[in-house]
């Protein structure tokens, strides 16, 4: 198993690397949001709720492109037939492709968090960077569970652009509520906050359920 | 048109054949509505090879893909190295080399690349892949992405792919398009006559698919209309499928 996801991961980081078809467009989005909500708002700041749901809805769309690309490479050019052929255990798949959206997440956090603080963030992003490291760990967990799901399930439907944000957004809505709310007080510009433990429960609980529930369900999702 | 295969024929040519590789029953497949499949029987034994003749649409791609333990099966028995279909998939992934219409390879990949990939879901030994591209003369080019050779240097890379296991099951879609001369002779040893594994071939050509056959399919409209051993046919029989 460890040895067939790490041949299907570095396959998938080496076809991004050679097409950069997914990260650089999910954090260019990322960037771009901040500068129109810098001007829609015409602010220079934002803090609180609102800074935590900017971010967080931002970073939803931003992985919605890398989902709705995450099994194109593989359904356009033979790769699932391949791997089908292959005597490997078929969750083989499910987690690498989980790994990679974790990866490609990570990234578009590397480039959105930073150009987030510089553009909008109130509050020093550095008091508030070891808590949110862990909400957006949380979040990010969610978001490749759902995200591998989805996709999974939109590629091989022709309207798979379309299919993939519909399935997706939905099942993405309590990772964006859940991360607001944890977020929002590491956000405050008077008297900054710890995650409520609530939030963060919520959080851990939706990725194990939606954990479970794609690597019940992806075996299904491959076969004919 | 040739007259449809009728049960006696197929369990004669079938009961004839000891330690079948390949046995289908009464086998069915749909798309929809749409019957791609319909009552085809067969029975293939050991190193033998059998060729599928029929007109774009007959059923050819989709028995390869049944065969392949890529399309259940919607009707019929199948049974593929002695393991039930789709029941026992699992038992016969591995030993089963499929060359498609697609080469099933990554196009930002290098041949090398694509190929070690393989070899690691498969548990081969990047020796394998190192002799393969020799003998696919393409170790010149194992470096350079598959999306800059041409068709013939990417179906090369393709039958390597095939092969790379070491199957004992070959289902070949058309092996030679896209093949020259040369290339059609520098991949005969892994997917020709002399390889000495059990075939399955779709072909559009009668004199070449005759010449390699033991056994012939005729396929029209999802139903088998012609089942005998090749030396029983003549080419006009096939040309009749096409018409």
């Amino acid at each position: 198993m460890r040895r067939t996801v790490g041949a299907l991961l570095r396959k998938e980081l080496l076809v991004e690397l050679r097409t950069l078809e997914s990260v650089p467009g999910m954090s260019l989005f990322a960037v771009t949001t901040f500068v129109i909500f810098h001007f829609a708002l015409n602010r220079n700041s934002v803090e609180g709720d609102l800074a935590a749901g900017i971010l967080w809805v931002t970073l939803l769309f931003a992985a919605i492109l890398g989902i709705n690309r995450l099994f194109v490479a593989d359904a356009e050019e033979g790769g699932f037939d391949a791997f089908l052929l292959a005597p490997v255990d078929r969750s083989a798949m499910l987690l690498a492709k989980f790994l990679t959206l974790l990866a490609y997440l990570l990234v578009l956090e590397i480039v959105a968090v930073p150009a987030f603080a510089l553009l909008l963030l109130g509050p020093p992003l550095s008091r508030a960077l070891p808590d949110l490291l862990g909400v957006l760990a949380l979040g990010d967990l969610g978001v490749a569970a759902v995200g591998t799901l989805v996709a999974a399930l939109a590629v091989r439907t022709r309207a798979r652009d379309l299919l993939g944000p519909l399935l997706g957004l939905p099942l993405l809505v309590p990772i964006v509520i859940g991360g607001a709310r944890a977020t929002s007080p590491l956000f405050t510009l008077a008297h900054p906050a710890a995650p409520p433990a609530r939030w963060l429960l919520t959080l851990g609980l939706y990725d194990l359920v939606f954990g479970l529930i794609a690597y019940a369900l992806f075996d299904f999702l491959l076969e004919d | 048109m040739p007259a449809p295969a009728d049960e006696a024929t197929v369990t004669k040519v079938g009961s004839r054949l000891s330690a079948a590789a390949v046995q289908v029953e009464g086998l069915a497949r749909h798309y929809g509505e749409r019957e791609a499949l319909s009552g085809v029987s067969l029975s293939l034994s050991e190193g033998q090879t059998l060729v599928v003749f029929g007109p774009n649409g007959a059923g050819k791609t989709t028995l390869l893909r049944v065969l392949a333990t890529l399309l259940r099966p919607h009707a019929g028995r199948v049974q593929v190295l002695g393991y039930d279909l789709p029941h026992e998939a699992w038992a016969v992934r591995g030993r089963i080399g499929l060359l498609a219409h697609e080469p099933l390879l990554y196009r930002e990949l290098t041949a090398q690349e694509n190929l070690r990939f393989h070899a690691r879901l498969h548990g081969v030994g990047f020796e394998r892949v190192a002799e393969l591209l020799r003998a696919v003369a393409m170790d010149g080019r194992r470096h350079e992405p598959l999306r800059t050779l041409s068709r013939g240097m990417v179906q090369r890379v393709a039958v390597a792919r095939a092969v790379l296991h070491d199957p004992e099951l070959l289902l070949l879609d058309e092996p030679r398009s896209n093949l020259d001369p040369a290339a059609i002779e520098l991949t005969a040893p892994l997917i020709g006559a002399g390889s000495g594994r059990t075939r399955v071939i779709c072909s559009h050509d009668p004199a070449g698919g005759l010449a390699e056959a033991d056994l012939v399919l005729g396929l029209r409209d999802g139903r088998a209309v012609l089942l005998r051993a090749a030396g029983e046919i003549d080419r006009a029989e096939i040309a009749e499928l096409y018409r």
